[in-house]
């Protein structure tokens, strides 16, 4: 009797669940204030709630956003963006070039702290703004008229990638002004994008409904964002039916994953690059890189893949991954030797590192607890055992303290690093290794290196920016400044009834491009 | 009202030394809140550390801190922004006690009766097969009977979700459940083990003795001194189930407010997990004032003392 009633239930609710996609989302989102946002979780819901000047589509291709068409002066420097007529926020006001420009100014203030803004230092007068050293109305962001907005740029930049981000996107500023930091709870949050903010309960679900004042209505009307921070657990939920995509996927053997969800199952290549970063500012990595050169050679990064990692993840042998836009990869010089012919390669520049028998080597490696990175450290430190003899103290540490420590650059010595890009263009990886960098973790200090990616910024066009950074990151790699491992996979489970759902390298789903089609009963 | 007026002291300055301690315990941990991968360009920092007060020295922080608590306000979280931490705690902790409440009246409204039922066949299979069974329960971790109960209900029977929130009952039965079934098979083994030591108390043989038997013998003179134990236990088990509600809520995605406590730690969001800790260590004095006041009710013992 309980069963049949439970059972009528799920059919009385069942039409109201095909009118809602359920995506898994990972953690909890930090915020849903755009010039805020600084992962993964928030940047998701964002792409519904907002449109940027430039948008990208479902297979990551950029696409018109409020901007209609653009055009851009022959130095590259100066980009005139022609919005499209009748815009407005999901209020119904009018949202004009004057709303943009001042949204770009609050992104840029101090206060606001906005952890993508750097990204935009490209802008005249961003970087001087952000340091408060000028005042949000100098930025190089203006509005001739209410129809058009000029972006000028002091260097070059892949602009329009950069325009996807959250922190280009409009914020309502009526809307922060009377509300401050509430005012991106349900009833308050004014957007522009193909969804609008329904519902928010922390910590459970983000629920969006289709933005009727949008230009081209989304093909499903509700999205709810599930917060699923245990990957196990959103699994359990996909195969219930409680979910129709997951944000990831637990560690597992692929070929039962595989057998057991088939084409529901969605790997593809990511933009994002695994390594491990030597400390170059002490013993014994600094001056050695003959050292340095040995402990890369030694590591078998297609074992690492097919054994460690498991997903099909590319073996890496160079810091910018394949596919990134508007730049050819480029490769350690031994990249094409077979696994032997590198570990007698690594043992000879072990030798010429000076360690033998009578001076042998211990080295440290830390990473951050987690059983991946466990598991992947101890198949390092057994390769480095085996091939080179050297003794490996492993050491993992809680996030912060890691994060802390591996910032600090005093105690570390070889140490799990890596990064996903936050936009498709390849200095987001390299301009990690400039001099003076916060996150120059391995402290690497190359005036040649600087001198290259100064020169890419000042590159009059795109083909040669590209070929400065390749110059850049070739001089990275002969420098052993880290070992490159693998490029990133995105991992997701998306049910059968969910059409559009495109692979892209920042595993970006804008939910206006999906289809939801009925449960097959 | 005296008695009254000293606990009300006492448990004000409990919480103020939990408070106090607490604060200085996560300011001495290595790392702060906004320590991450993408670490903020230097400007970035010092206007965040400004915003929340990181810019000033330890103890001028903490008074203003205390100051703010003492207003009502446990201050911004760091990790969720768009939030002021009494928010977070207020749409959360009525989710945990909520959830708690109904677990333990679950394992009270079983586990009694089971341990009656035991207790009055003491010796017997079936006796020793319940106990084993609650020992059983007792000694699987949480972590585990969550996942199975989610593989049996929601993955293969597909009767409920396997995680989720909808403030029905559907997605707060299975985790009362995972959260009860310990808590159950306690109560079970404490109730027959108490029973057992009363019914062979002299008074109990004396009425026996005397031709009380049966049911009277048991619900009129037995079961009252027999659940003091158990009225007892309710206290730790309620704080139980409150503050060791994290593992749960994460395995279901239930909003309750065991979560912020682990999150809060690692992600050194201070406002957070002190605002936490100031709410559970008020709700565990609560009830535990609660519970007291049951037992003395219940047991003429304890009024002189």
């Amino acid at each position: 009797m309980r069963t049949a009633l439970l059972f009528s239930f799920l059919l009385i609710c069942m039409p109201a669940k095909a009118q809602t996609l359920e995506r898994g989302n990972g953690p909890e989102p930090s915020t849903l204030d755009a010039h805020k946002c600084p992962e993964v979780a928030c940047g998701n819901i964002l792409r519904d709630l907002y449109e940027g000047l430039v948008a990208k589509d479902g297979k990551g291709n950029l696409i018109p956003g409020m901007a209609e068409r653009w055009d851009v002066s022959s130095d590259g420097r100066t980009w005139t963006f022609h919005l499209r007529k009748e815009l407005k926020w999901s209020n119904g006001e009018p949202l004009t070039a004057d709303d943009i420009v001042r949204s770009f100014q609050r992104a840029f203030t101090p206060m606001t702290a906005s952890p993508l803004a750097e990204h935009f230092e490209a802008l005249v007068n961003a970087a001087e703004i952000m340091r408060g050293e000028k005042p949000p109305s100098s930025l190089g962001v203006t509005s001739p008229d209410r129809q058009t907005v000029v972006i000028r740029l002091k260097r070059s930049a892949a602009l329009l990638q950069l325009l996807t981000l959250p922190t280009a996107y409009p914020v309502y500023l009526p809307g922060v002004e009377k509300f401050s930091a509430q005012h991106t709870r349900p009833g308050n949050l004014v957007s522009n994008g193909a969804y609008r903010l329904k519902s928010w309960t922390p910590q459970s679900f983000v629920m969006l409904e289709r933005n009727p004042l949008f230009r081209e209505q989304a093909g499903i009307p509700n999205v709810r964002y599930h917060v699923t921070e245990d990957a196990s657990s959103e699994l359990k939920r996909f195969e219930s039916g409680g979910l129709h995509i997951t944000e990831t996927l637990p560690p597992q053997p692929l070929a039962a994953l595989k057998k057991k969800f088939g084409s529901q199952l969605r790997i593809s290549p990511y933009l994002g690059s695994f390594w491990l970063g030597f400390n170059l500012t002490q013993p014994p990595l600094k001056n050695n890189r003959a050292l340095r050169e040995a402990l890369s050679l030694a590591v078998d990064r297609d074992k690492l893949t097919r054994y460690i990692t498991g997903f099909g993840e590319q073996p890496a042998y160079a810091l910018v991954p394949p596919g990134t836009a508007d730049y050819s990869p480029v490769a350690l010089k031994w990249s094409k030797l077979s696994q032997a012919q590198r570990e007698d390669l690594a043992r000879k520049k072990l030798h010429e590192a000076g360690v033998d028998k009578n001076n042998p080597l211990e080295i440290e490696l830390r990473y951050n607890t987690s059983t991946p990175h466990r598991r992947l450290s101890l198949a390092v430190a057994a390769m480095w055992r085996d091939t080179l003899g050297i003794k490996v103290r492993l050491r993992n540490e809680e996030w912060k303290v890691f994060v802390n420590n591996r910032k600090q650059k005093t105690i570390t010595q070889v140490f799990r690093g890596g990064w996903i890009a936050d936009v498709n263009d390849a200095r987001n990886f390299l301009s990690n290794f400039q001099s003076g960098n916060v996150v120059n973790w391995s402290g690497l200090d190359s005036p040649h290196y600087d001198n290259l990616m100064t020169q890419a910024d000042q590159a009059g066009d795109t083909v040669q920016r590209s070929k400065l950074m390749q110059q850049a990151e070739i001089r990275l790699l002969s420098e052993h400044a880290v070992i490159p491992v693998y490029f990133y996979v995105s991992k997701h489970l998306v049910s059968s009834n969910v059409k559009g759902f495109d692979a892209n390298l920042l595993d970006h789903h804008p939910s206006r491009f999906l289809r939801l089609e009925e449960a097959k009963q | 009202m005296k008695v009254w007026a000293s606990r009300i002291l006492e448990a004000v300055l409990t919480l103020w030394l939990l408070a106090t301690l607490c604060f200085f315990l996560l300011r001495s941990a290595p790392g702060g809140p906004f320590d991450n991968e993408k670490t903020a360009p230097p400007e970035v920092q010092a206007a965040l550390n400004e915003q929340y007060r990181l810019d000033q020295p330890l103890l001028s922080q903490y008074t203003a801190w205390l100051g703010d608590v003492l207003r009502g306000d446990l201050g911004p979280s760091f990790q969720y922004t768009d939030y002021r931490v009494t928010e977070l705690i207020a749409s959360s902790f009525p989710v945990t006690l909520i959830n708690g409440s109904a677990a333990l009246l679950l394992s009270l409204l079983i586990g009694v009766p089971l341990g009656i039922w035991a207790a009055m066949r003491s010796g017997s299979t079936l006796d020793r097969a319940l106990m084993f069974t609650a020992g059983l329960g007792l000694s699987i971790p949480k972590f585990v009977i969550a996942p199975i109960l989610i593989l049996i209900f929601a993955v293969t029977l597909k009767w409920l979700p396997a995680g989720g929130w909808n403030n029905d009952w559907q997605s707060a039965l299975l985790p009362i459940i995972s959260l009860s079934l310990p808590n159950l098979a306690y109560c079970a083994r404490l109730t027959r083990a108490s029973l057992l030591e009363v019914l062979s108390a002299d008074y109990l043989r004396a009425a026996k003795g005397r031709g009380f038997s049966g049911a009277r013998l048991l619900f009129r003179h037995a079961l009252k001194p027999a659940l003091l134990p158990v009225v007892a236990w309710l206290s730790p088990a309620l704080i139980n189930v409150v503050s060791g509600s994290a593992v749960v809520e994460q395995v279901f995605g239930i909003p309750g407010i065991g979560r912020y406590f682990v999150q809060g730690a690692l992600n050194r969001d201070y406002t957070l997990v002190l605002g936490v800790v100031l709410c559970i260590g008020t709700a565990i004095v609560i009830i535990n004032a609660l519970v007291d006041t049951l037992r003395v009710r219940m047991d003429p013992r304890l009024r002189d003392s």
